[in-house]
């Protein structure tokens, strides 16, 4: 295997984790917030992966595509939240399974729709080319999605760590009843985040799209990382989800290369690891 | 005297197990009421009915004559209860800052409102703080930042669950002069209180539960010296 194969996995690393954060950040603060695994997240990746092929036939611009989809599926979130997860509050098994409805619907919705065929998105003018770093051909376009990634967590980290928004749905995280208690306004706080972690999950849909494509299953195939992640990093942690998107987007990635037979050995044994000897995960909290 | 906060008729259950069984009292403005009782007496169910994490399933709960019985507890919140947890429940993960900022409200009607800076002096340990994670503070300084937190509410009513528990002579005595302040200051407060001694210096009235049931209301005063009652009730002597 030359220099070139493990640079480039690990770029592919980088850019899978860099999707993944996207995913499971506002996965992860959903879950620590409202208590609820969301298995609809996936969903609305793929939803939004699907958006951004009807938005980038009359805009073609996928940066202008990922912020129009983030919003349209954070709409949409917002909906789920706030006419039907809101009705079950305190039914948290009932939310969860109404969750797992919405992914069933959204997936045939998109079928219907968009087709059973695989649908990539063009990647941005200018970003088609590699570009040669100390020797090595980079895919520009990745580089972008790491970055785009990294701006995301430092943007997300001043937000929950340098607002008084962030201060309230940490508190929320750390103790509900009592920031309620403390007059925290706990239902506002469900749907703002709920509608942004939607957002993430659907402008990262479409930001993937040049790499992963929107596909029929696209949904099937991201969820099950998005909870890996999580369970790895910490429910509620913003930098466990960060640390352990990337830990992900390393072991799947090199796990497919180096030994495809043993891809889902490799994927689940560090949860299964951590799970049994950190239950809370890497960055979690005793009590959240 | 107007009434701050006066509890009528309230019945609250846990699942199957009758907790409170019509239970009332009232606090007077300005005054602090001592809630007294044993271990397992309902002291701790009634702050909770009061401050909606378990709403009575009958009865009136009213703050200043307007009905709070079965809102949403941050409504209550925002309605004028101020509540200092057993346990004191700080948000660990939160500076001491973001946890006395996070409970801030404002209140139109506060005559010298709660600010960071006046908690700050009323706690001066808070001040030196500021910037730790709630978590790593000892229990003392735990206990006056649920207090500030509290006050950082401007609240009309302060409901205080054993605000002496677990803490050493020295602090147990900065709290009840803490108290005494706040009182001093016209604040309304009840206090649940295992400690009689503090809580007899600084009630003006006591309420009395037993088995889930009021058994004695009256002025301090009637108590202090009425060994029967005092044993009969609390267990003690």
């Amino acid at each position: 295997m030359t220099m070139q194969f493990w640079v480039i996995q690990t770029l592919n690393s980088l850019a899978l984790g860099g999707l993944l954060f996207l995913l499971a950040a506002g996965f992860s603060l959903i879950f620590g917030l409202m208590r609820i695994a969301n298995l609809t997240h996936g969903a609305f990746y793929m939803l939004g992966a699907y958006i951004g092929v009807s938005i980038l036939q009359f805009i073609s611009n996928l940066w202008i595509a990922a912020l129009l989809g983030g919003l349209v599926v954070a709409l949409f979130g917002g909906l789920v939240e706030r006419f039907i997860l809101r009705k079950l509050a305190g039914n948290e098994l009932g939310q969860v399974l109404v969750t797992l409805g919405f992914a069933y619907i959204i997936a045939d919705f998109c079928l219907v729709v968009w087709g059973g065929d695989p649908i990539p998105l063009p990647t941005p003018e200018g970003l088609e080319s590699p570009v040669e770093i100390a020797g090595f051909m980079f895919p520009a376009y990745r580089l972008a999605v790491v970055a785009i990634a990294l701006a995301t967590g430092v943007a997300l980290y001043l937000l929950m760590e340098r607002t008084r928004l962030g201060a309230m749905i940490r508190a929320g995280v750390d103790d509900m009843q009592m920031a309620r208690a403390v007059g925290i306004p706990v239902s506002r706080l469900f749907t703002i985040v709920f509608c942004l972690g939607s957002a993430l999950a659907g402008a990262g849909g479409i930001l993937g799209g040049p790499i992963m494509s929107a596909y029929p299953g696209l949904d099937a195939d991201m969820l099950p990382l998005a909870l890996i992640v999580v369970i790895l990093g910490g429910v509620g942690s913003l930098v466990g989800a960060f640390v352990g998107s990337f830990i992900i987007g390393f072991v799947y990635t090199f796990g497919i290369a180096l030994f495809p037979q043993l891809a889902y050995v490799i994927l689940f044994l560090p949860m299964i690891v951590v799970i049994a000897f950190r239950p809370r995960g890497l960055f979690g909290r005793a009590g959240a | 005297m107007t009434e701050a906060l006066s509890i009528s008729g309230i019945n609250a259950l846990y699942g199957d197990s009758h907790v409170l069984h019509d239970v009332s009292f009232a606090l007077n403005s300005g005054r602090v009421l001592a809630l007294l009782g044993r271990n397992g007496a309902g002291k701790t169910t009634c702050m909770s009915a009061i401050v909606g994490f378990l709403p009575p399933r009958d009865g009136e709960i009213r703050l200043f004559d307007e009905p709070i019985a079965r809102l949403a507890p941050e409504t209550i919140s925002r309605k004028g209860i101020g509540f200092v947890p057993q346990g004191r429940r700080v948000f660990a993960s939160l500076t001491v800052r973001e946890n006395l900022d996070v409970a801030r409200q404002s209140r139109h009607d506060a005559v010298t409102p709660w600010t960071l800076d006046r908690v700050c002096d009323l706690f001066p340990r808070l001040r030196e703080r500021l910037y730790q994670h709630a978590g790593s503070l000892s229990g003392g300084e735990q206990q006056m930042l649920a207090i500030a937190r509290a006050l950082m509410g401007n609240p009309r009513v302060l409901l205080m669950d054993e605000p002496s528990e677990g803490l050493a002579p020295l602090i147990v005595a900065e709290v009840g002069r803490t108290i005494a302040r706040l009182k001093e200051a016209g604040q309304s407060i009840v206090l649940v209180e295992q400690n009689l001694k503090l809580a007899l210096d600084l009630a003006d009235d006591v309420v009395m539960l037993n088995t889930g049931r009021v058994v004695f209301a009256g002025a301090v005063d009637e108590v202090r010296n009425n060994e029967a009652l005092l044993t009969q009730h609390l267990g003690i002597f």
